[in-house]
């Protein structure tokens, strides 16, 4: 088991420099640079000598090999260089916005467990009823309307019924936890809702796998509540493909953060990413990605371990 | 003699027409959830190819005497801040969503399935490094590697297209090369090569035809995400440019600053999109539980 869980993230090194590799020759294969960019935006003219000036400044005169390995020179020391917009550390920019994002992440995974695991469960017992029909549609639903138009809805709702606006200054948690709270929970659930879509029908079908099978019939036959029988014997064996789906699906999570932040005004890393790619920050660009990438892997490795040990007929090599 | 052919023929055509209509009605009959689905996709499929005849009002023309105008008989759907209607630029809308769907989940699909179908055909090394590829590129979600896309080669209708393609292609081949995986020793496949028959004869004439269904099944299910992708890039400002009719746009900007005095603005649009997602799925889910037995619950 240990050499399997080293082996994993040893593995993930050469996956994560060749995120790298891909990411930042795309980026520089792209017409137009920061520096046009910034004179473009003041609308003066400016001389070659300057804009070559300023690339010199950020580096981007040097041949692509070598900004490649200074970059990646840096990040193995922790130093992810500066943003090529606002001059900060980069890790300085991403440090001020992770707290939001990471907050707001967890609490739609936990919007979305909480819908979907009692729904889809539901569901299956119900299975062809009206209730089934419901939860079927609901779920669907939640895979067609866009994360980014039900935050508009409940802005909108909140407006109209009460006069109200969620407050648009973040507060952390840990100075102001029911400020805080009334801020993230509508964006939580416009993500979460989304998140729970798949999530909801892995575990509908998942259930309706595991009632089928001869130890839920043993269970019953034995004259077991069917509460015991439904929550220790069939939910406990129905997580598993359940878990990994909310393991895969974390990619909806990091879409629905991009463009629920930017509804509900959140200064997160969705939004820092979005205004990146806005003004070719290219420092900025590509240390998220490797981030999101990384967070993206590791994800999937821990729900490979946390199958691992809830059932023990799966063993890695 | 000639009469006789095409009398044939047209017999042919009779008959074939009528298989894909017995099908056709099957589905509708079996999987009134999917059918349903289809009649939404197909109505707006009309609305787009007969926006210029439906479509009451120029989706560009601005008329600043009508701004934020309400629900009204003049504007069904009321206007937006431009005093554009708002249900003209909805059925415009439409057309922007289906040409950017279809063509980057036909393009995602399509190139996937080639990939696919030739990585399992070569085996070996080729698979290997095609299979780490398609690895890496899968280590982006989603919508983060079509912004990087969009990073790249700037917004516009066409880059957007290929923004959402380029993250389709490695889920589509993953999924076709298992399945051609068991096509590379079949006796057919193998007749093929013993016949001579160049590599990409084979992988187009024998390989493909016979992965069919999941390709269909990827086709339709990229569909409903392709929309939704395009409406997602559009309303973060990085997908197709105003003044295009898109739905996405239409919610970006002015549909939030006026919510409380123009709320049609930001409704509709984003009702048009659900509404087509949903309909593309619906569809593509019983497409996928009729094509594939497998997932058959019985």
């Amino acid at each position: 088991m240990h050499r399997y869980i080293l082996k994993r993230l040893l593995l993930m090194i050469p996956t994560l420099l060749g995120v790298a590799v891909l990411v930042f020759l795309m980026l520089r294969v792209a017409p137009g640079d920061i520096v046009e960019l910034r004179y473009a935006g003041t609308g003066t003219y400016a001389p070659k000598e300057a804009l070559d000036l300023e690339r010199a400044q950020l580096g981007l005169d040097k041949p692509l090999w070598h900004q490649f390995v200074t970059w990646i020179w840096g990040i193995a020391r922790l130093d992810f260089g500066n943003s090529m917009w606002t001059g900060q550390p980069v890790i300085h920019e991403i440090a001020i916005r992770l707290e939001l994002s990471l907050q707001l992440a967890l609490m739609a995974t936990i919007v979305a467990i909480f819908l979907s695991i009692p729904l889809g469960t539901l569901a299956a017992l119900k299975q062809d009823t009206w209730v089934d029909y419901f939860v079927r549609v609901f779920s669907i639903a939640g895979l067609s309307v866009p994360s980014f138009w039900l935050g508009i809805l409940i802005i909108l709702g909140f407006l109209i019924i009460f006069q109200w606006l969620p407050p648009l200054t973040f507060t952390s948690f840990w100075v102001d936890p029911k400020a805080n709270l009334t801020q993230m929970i509508w964006p939580a659930l416009a993500v979460g809702y989304r998140y729970s879509a798949v999530a909801t029908r892995m575990t509908r079908s998942a259930v309706l796998e595991v009632l089928r099978e001869d130890y839920i019939r043993t269970a019953r036959a034995k004259g077991l509540w069917e509460r015991v029988v439904l929550v220790r014997h069939a939910l406990k064996n129905a997580m598993l493909p359940v878990i990994t789906i909310i393991g895969l699906e974390f990619a909806f999570l990091v879409g629905g953060l991009v463009v629920t932040e930017q509804v509900f005004n959140l200064n997160g890393i969705g939004m820092l990413f979005v205004e990146s790619i806005a003004q070719r920050d290219y420092m900025i660009v590509q240390t998220l990605v490797l981030l999101i990438s990384f967070v993206f892997i590791f994800v999937n490795f821990l729900v490979d371990l946390i199958n691992a040990c809830l059932d023990p007929r799966i063993r890695y090599q | 003699m000639a009469k006789e052919i095409a009398l044939i023929s047209e017999n042919f055509l009779v008959s074939h027409m009528r298989g894909w209509l017995d099908v056709s009605l099957r589905f509708a009959r079996e999987r009134s959830l999917g059918a349903a689905g289809a009649i939404i996709v197909l109505l707006m499929i009309f609305a787009a190819l007969l926006a210029d005849l439906i479509a009451p009002y120029d989706p560009l023309e601005t008329d600043y005497a009508a701004m934020l105008q309400g629900l009204s008989s003049g504007h069904w759907f009321g206007t937006d801040s431009f005093g554009r209607d708002v249900l003209s630029r909805l059925i415009y809308g439409s057309r922007t969503a289906l040409w950017i769907g279809f063509s980057s989940s036909f393009l995602g699909a399509t190139t996937g399935a080639v990939i696919g179908v030739a990585s399992a055909y070569f085996g070996g090394k080729v698979d290997l490094i095609v299979q780490r590829f398609m690895d890496l590129l899968l280590s982006f979600p989603l919508i983060v590697l079509a912004l990087v896309v969009v990073a790249v080669l700037g917004t516009g209708t066409t880059n957007v297209i290929v923004a959402i393609t380029v993250p389709m292609v490695p889920r589509c081949a993953l999924v076709i090369r298992s399945s051609a995986l068991s096509l590379r020793h079949t006796p057919f496949v193998e007749a093929a090569r013993a016949l001579g028959f160049s590599h990409w004869r084979i992988i187009f004439r024998h390989m493909l035809p016979n992965v069919m269904a999941p390709y269909l099944i990827m086709l339709t299910a990229f569909l409903g995400q392709a929309i939704l992708l395009e409406a997602s890039l559009s309303f973060l400002g990085l997908g197709v440019a105003e003044p295009v009719a898109a739905w996405g746009l239409m919610l970006r900007g002015a549909a939030v600053e006026f919510a409380e005095r123009a709320p049609w603005m930001a409704i509709f649009p984003g009702l048009a999109i659900s509404l087509s997602v949903f309909a593309f799925n619906l569809f593509g889910d019983s497409l996928r539980d009729a094509l594939d037995p497998k997932l058959r619950v019985s």
